[in-house]
């Protein structure tokens, strides 16, 4: 027991180490503000600057905007090997040429009134364009829609009845993206219910450490153009560092001082408060696209490719925790001590160690989380994991609070609430589907689905 | 001097505003919750929002002030009952989490854009067409006043008159706490914030008391929710979640679980506010600080203003070191 | 304690109520010395309540009847299942569902106590301590006791608002507050905060505050417990008084001198059952409780300080919430 003279030593330091840790953060992400805003980073497939390319993909930022379309025929199949070119307001035109899904990207660097074109001679035999040319208004930090409207079929083209997207593969797809975005939540939210579980707490900054995630692995791999499999390993290390930080200056003499649970949350909201406004204050308020040019595989990967990545890195790690809770002697000390502390104590497990250590490994779990939710939707900002923090106590909530495996089955089950509600809600409605979910599950069931109703005393 | 003086002028500017009276209310309402029952509903911006929506959307359809403001009151009892039925019997995390995440649907549902011909969407109901029907009520003229270096006009817009409605019902709800905190009502209370099987032991129907609790509380957040869209519009985003952390900041600043201490900790909060916008605009260099970061630093304080707050001087301003220790 | 009590508010003579206590005892002595012998007058009357915690059963208790007007004292080793009975007869705990043919029920004064919540059972005078007592810390001595008193105008909301309306029963019982504070020497304390009692005043504050409600019966968790040795002797006075003045008293105790001092009956509990009953002299020296504390492997006290043990403690409380909703 170290003397509360100690730990209130530890205590004064709380401000000074909360600003500092956020400073350091944030200075990294300051600092490609300051080395970015004058000259743009040029995209590394072409060698001369210019306010126009047309790219493999496309990530809107603060100095990056997107024109994006794609051509379907009648029977709604893609048309490829159509030319396409853009001209900005002073310049010459950049052409491509739609790939196999009938889709063209450009990126770009300047906004104003762009010329979008459509060359009707690369049409294929029997498709005619109605409008083959318009002029754009394109702005930085949003996507630019560049669809032209086609009429005619061409030869070989599959004749489907009807709408070719049929309800049921509208409902296919969003089920695969609720598996998708099920299994990133899981990730987040297996850390909040461990911390949960362990001390009780609900931690309404654990959002703040998703984004966290995110804003490192941008300042890395992005801006100081690290190495990008390098960038993410640093990022969930001193994601995990900040966790022990964290307890080790905070939680852990706040637990030893006897604050109760409800201040300490409250603690936790301010702790969210600051942190994302820090973020704000020096990563701006714009999306900042991760860098998507993977090594693992040795190219760039389009966003299915690293759907696919992050759901397998998902079931991995999960899985390996999963083994871990149950198999290691770690893992069972960490049951014991959700199961009862006093208990735990009691029968020789440093309970103090191994909060810490689920502090530290459950936020290393949300800054991973918050890169994959970063190389799957396009990029983070400063409200990423605010914005999903919500999504991730439904989903500990409706598995059983503080329950691990409890954590992964709400976490999947509320990914695909969301995205399939998206079918019939609009906009962030389908969150407030979510959230419904959660305040049902507590009047009906407030275990959670794999909860325990009651313990032995 | 002249940047003192303009200083004051502003700080006074502030503490008059009808906004400032308006948080101050709804704080009340949190006061009685958070600080006096133990409740923790982190959905006040969402009774807010309620109470906001209930007047504007009453006004629009033709209803009359008074009809709106009842609309918006009796709204905000029905979302307290439908949060509290289910919750208040459950440990004091879920109402946490189930206030939040109801807060949390209204103001999805206000910024959605399939019900904008009631909310107008993202881009909310304009003052415009609710603010009519209140300063119709206003028995000045329709012209300026000058008071000192403070000059609104009468009865228009952000008026002397909404300003004297506000600080009059906030006087109100002052009263109307301290009446009731001084009786068995008030007793049995803090009561359930320390013990409620101690409560139960000693015939207390706890779940009926933290039920009026909220409710009562959640009405106060509604009234100082419409009060704070009269002199704006009303916009989901406005009053979301960051606007019920800054509800608990301005209360555990002033005191919880006292009478003055959300309006003090309220007009604390806007003169800190507005304090540090004309500093650091006078006096910090715009390369460390732009005018766009002066409001997020702003926030960043609020942040760790409230941990300080909870950790170092839990009882706030006003507060009962004593009473309000949290935790031995 | 030979000293007269300061004066309390009486509350009038309780018809067929023994407060000749040696009458009491020769009654008792009538009574048969078997588990779950019938009382003379039953002030309540228990039947087949049983709870489990996942597989182990905590209590299983087939009838037992309380003497009206006698010091009962429960018994039995720790893990017995003593205080989960406190908390299934209070309601702060229910019993596990429906046994075969087995329909928990029990009776207080007559009124049918089972699927009661905790408060309305208080109401119905029969009001219990706590194991680990129970002041509310950060609320002066006066506002707890002041919190015992039933039937108060200015705790319904609307009355709140108007002084008057409640202002006579407040002083009411503001007097009687401070004649039970001064009966239990805590007059001088009366304006702390109850946190800055000790262990001590602590049990002789809780038991002052839950007899503002002028309970037909107390119920006290080893009220014995943590207790400074210089304040034995006046709780023991203190609760043979609540006897002598119209108060039924049952105790769990583990203080056997205590037991055998004060106790006009013993009950005695093991492994969630009750093995034996008796007056005092007697009891101790039945086969049945000398196995009970010599045979029990259970040091594990399960379910007492697990005492309304988070989870549970909220599912009842939920219940009574739903029960009170339809009501």
């Amino acid at each position: 027991m170290p003397s509360p003279r100690r730990s209130r030593r530890l205590l004064a330091a709380l401000p000074g180490a909360v600003l500092l840790g956020a400073l350091a953060s944030a200075l990294l992400g300051a600092a490609p503000a300051l080395a970015a805003s004058p000259s743009p980073t040029p995209v590394p497939t072409s060698g001369t600057q210019s306010v126009v390319e047309a790219t493999a993909s496309c990530a809107v930022n603060d100095t990056t905007a997107c024109v994006r379309g794609a051509l379907h025929d009648d029977n709604g199949n893609p048309v490829k090997g159509v030319t396409i070119q853009l001209t900005p307001p002073s310049g010459t035109a950049v052409p491509t040429r739609t790939d196999a899904n009938g889709s063209y990207v450009y990126t770009v660097k300047k906004a104003g009134a762009y010329r979008l074109a459509l060359v009707p001679a690369s049409l294929p035999k029997g498709i005619k364009a109605a409008a083959p040319s318009r002029t754009v208004q394109v702005s930085l930090g949003q996507l630019t829609p560049g669809a032209f409207a086609l009429t005619g079929t061409f030869s070989g083209s599959k004749s489907t009845a009807g709408p070719t997207v049929t309800p049921l593969t509208m409902l296919w797809d969003q089920i695969s993206n609720g598996l998708l975005l099920g299994l990133l939540l899981a990730l987040a939210s297996i850390g909040l219910s461990l911390i949960y579980g362990t001390t009780g707490l609900s931690n309404f900054a654990h959002g703040e450490q998703v984004t966290l995630g995110g804003i490192l692995a941008w300042t890395f791999g992005t801006v100081l153009q690290w190495n990008f499999l390098v960038a993410c390993i640093v990022t969930v290390l001193v994601c995990g560092l900040s966790g022990y930080v964290q307890d080790r200056l905070i939680w852990g003499p706040l637990r030893r001082r006897g604050l109760g649970l409800t201040q300490l949350m409250v603690v936790t909201i301010g702790l969210s408060l600051a942190l994302s406004y820090v973020f704000q204050y020096f990563a701006g308020a714009g999306v900042h696209a991760l860098t998507p040019t993977i090594q693992l595989t040795g190219g760039p990967l389009d966003l299915t490719a690293n759907a696919y990545l992050a759901m397998l890195i998902s079931i991995v790690v999960l899985v390996a925790v999963g083994l871990a809770l149950q198999r290691t002697r770690i893992g069972r000390a960490t049951r014991a001590v959700s199961d009862n502390r006093a208990l735990a104590a009691a029968s020789g497990i440093d309970v103090d160690r191994i909060i810490r250590l689920v502090w530290t490994v459950s936020m290393a779990l949300a800054g991973l989380a918050g890169i994959l939710y970063g190389l799957v939707y396009g990029g983070v900002n400063w409200a990423t994991g605010q914005a999903i923090l919500l999504l991730m106590f439904a989903a500990t909530t409706l598995g059983g609070l503080g329950t691990a495996f409890g954590a992964l089955v709400g976490s999947i089950v509320i990914g695909l609430v969301v995205q399939v509600s998206s079918l019939f809600l609009s906009g962030d409605l389908r969150y407030a589907t979510a959230l419904l979910i959660l305040i049902l599950v507590l009047l009906f069931r407030p275990q959670g689905i794999l909860g325990r109703r009651e313990r032995v005393g | 001097m002249d940047f003192l003086t303009s200083l004051l002028t502003d700080f006074g500017q502030q503490i008059l505003s009808s906004v400032t009276a308006a948080f101050a209310i709804a704080v009340i309402g949190l006061n009685l919750h958070f600080g006096y029952t133990g409740l923790v509903n982190i959905g006040q911006a969402g009774f807010m929002l309620i109470g906001g929506y209930g007047l504007a959307i009453t006004v629009e359809l033709g209803g009359g002030f008074f009809l709106g403001v009842a609309v918006g009151l009796v709204a905000a009892v029905l979302f307290a009952l439908i949060l509290g039925l289910p919750t208040l019997k459950l440990r004091g995390d879920y109402l946490a989490i189930v206030t939040i995440a109801a807060a949390e649907i209204i103001r999805i549902v206000g910024d959605n854009q399939s019900l904008s011909q009631w909310t107008g969407g993202a881009a909310g109901i304009p003052g415009r067409v609710y603010q009519g029907a209140f300063t119709a009520l206003s028995p000045f003229p329709d012209q300026q006043l000058q008071i000192g270096p403070y000059n609104y006009p009468l009865t228009s817009g952000d008026s002397w008159f909404l300003r004297i409605v506000c600080w009059v019902v906030l006087a109100i709800v002052v009263l109307l706490v301290w009446l009731l905190m001084r009786s068995p009502w008030g007793r049995t209370v803090k009561g359930i914030r320390e013990d409620e099987d101690a409560m139960r032991s000693l015939g207390k129907n706890v779940y009926l008391v933290k039920l009026q609790s909220l409710v009562l509380g959640g009405v106060i957040g509604a009234a100082g929710g419409m009060l704070y869209v009269l002199s704006s519009s009303v916009q989901a985003d406005s009053l979301g979640r960051t606007t019920t952390f800054l509800l608990y900041t301005c209360l555990l600043l002033g005191g919880a679980a006292t009478v003055f201490g959300p309006v003090l900790g309220s007009v604390l909060y806007f003169i800190v506010i507005i304090g540090l916008n004309d500093v650091v605009s006078q006096f910090v260099p715009k390369q460390i600080m732009n005018e766009q970061q002066i409001p997020q630093f702003g926030w960043i304080v609020v942040g760790i203003g409230l941990m300080l707050l909870v950790i170092f001087r839990p009882q706030g301003i006003l507060g009962n070191k004593k009473e309000l220790s949290f935790g031995d | 304690m030979t000293e007269p009590a300061p004066a309390v508010p009486a509350r009038g003579r309780l018809e067929g109520y023994d407060y000749d206590r040696a009458a009491l005892r020769r009654k008792l002595a009538e009574v048969p010395q078997e588990p779950g012998s019938a009382k003379p007058q039953p002030i309540l009357a228990v039947d087949d309540i049983v709870r489990r915690f996942g597989g182990v059963t905590a209590v299983d208790v087939d009838h037992l009847e309380v003497q009206r007007g006698a010091i009962t004292a429960l018994i039995g080793p720790n893990g017995a299942g003593k205080t989960t009975f406190f908390n299934l007869i209070t309601g702060f705990d229910r019993p596990s569902r429906k046994e075969e043919g087995r329909t928990p029920r029990w009776v207080f004064q007559g009124t049918e106590l089972a699927s009661t919540s905790a408060f309305r059972v208080a109401q119905s005078g029969m009001v219990r301590t706590f194991q680990l007592t129970k002041a509310l810390e950060r609320m002066t001595v006066m506002d707890n006791m002041l919190l015992g008193a039933q039937d108060q105008p200015g705790e319904r909301i609307l009355t709140a608002l108007f002084r008057p309306a409640w202002r006579k029963r407040e002083a009411e019982i503001r007097e009687k507050a401070a004649a039970l504070l001064a009966r239990f020497t805590l007059d001088t304390k009366r304006d702390d905060y109850a946190g800055s009692l000790s262990g001590g005043q602590r049990k002789l504050l809780e038991m002052a505050r839950a007899l503002m409600s002028d309970p037909a019966m107390i119920m006290l968790d080893e009220p014995m417990a943590g207790v400074n040795p210089a304040l034995t002797q006046s709780l023991l006075g203190h609760i043979q008084d609540l006897r002598d003045q119209g108060t039924t008293v049952l105790f769990v105790e583990h203080d056997m001198h205590m037991v055998r001092h004060i106790s006009d009956w013993v009950v005695v509990m093991a492994e969630g059952r009750v093995v034996a009953e008796g007056p005092p002299a007697n009891v101790m020296a039945h086969q049945a409780v000398v196995d009970a504390y010599l045979g029990s492997h259970h040091d594990q006290d399960l379910g007492d300080d697990a005492l309304l043990d988070e989870d549970f403690g909220q599912a009842v409380a939920a219940e009574d919430a739903e029960r009170e909703g339809r009501a």
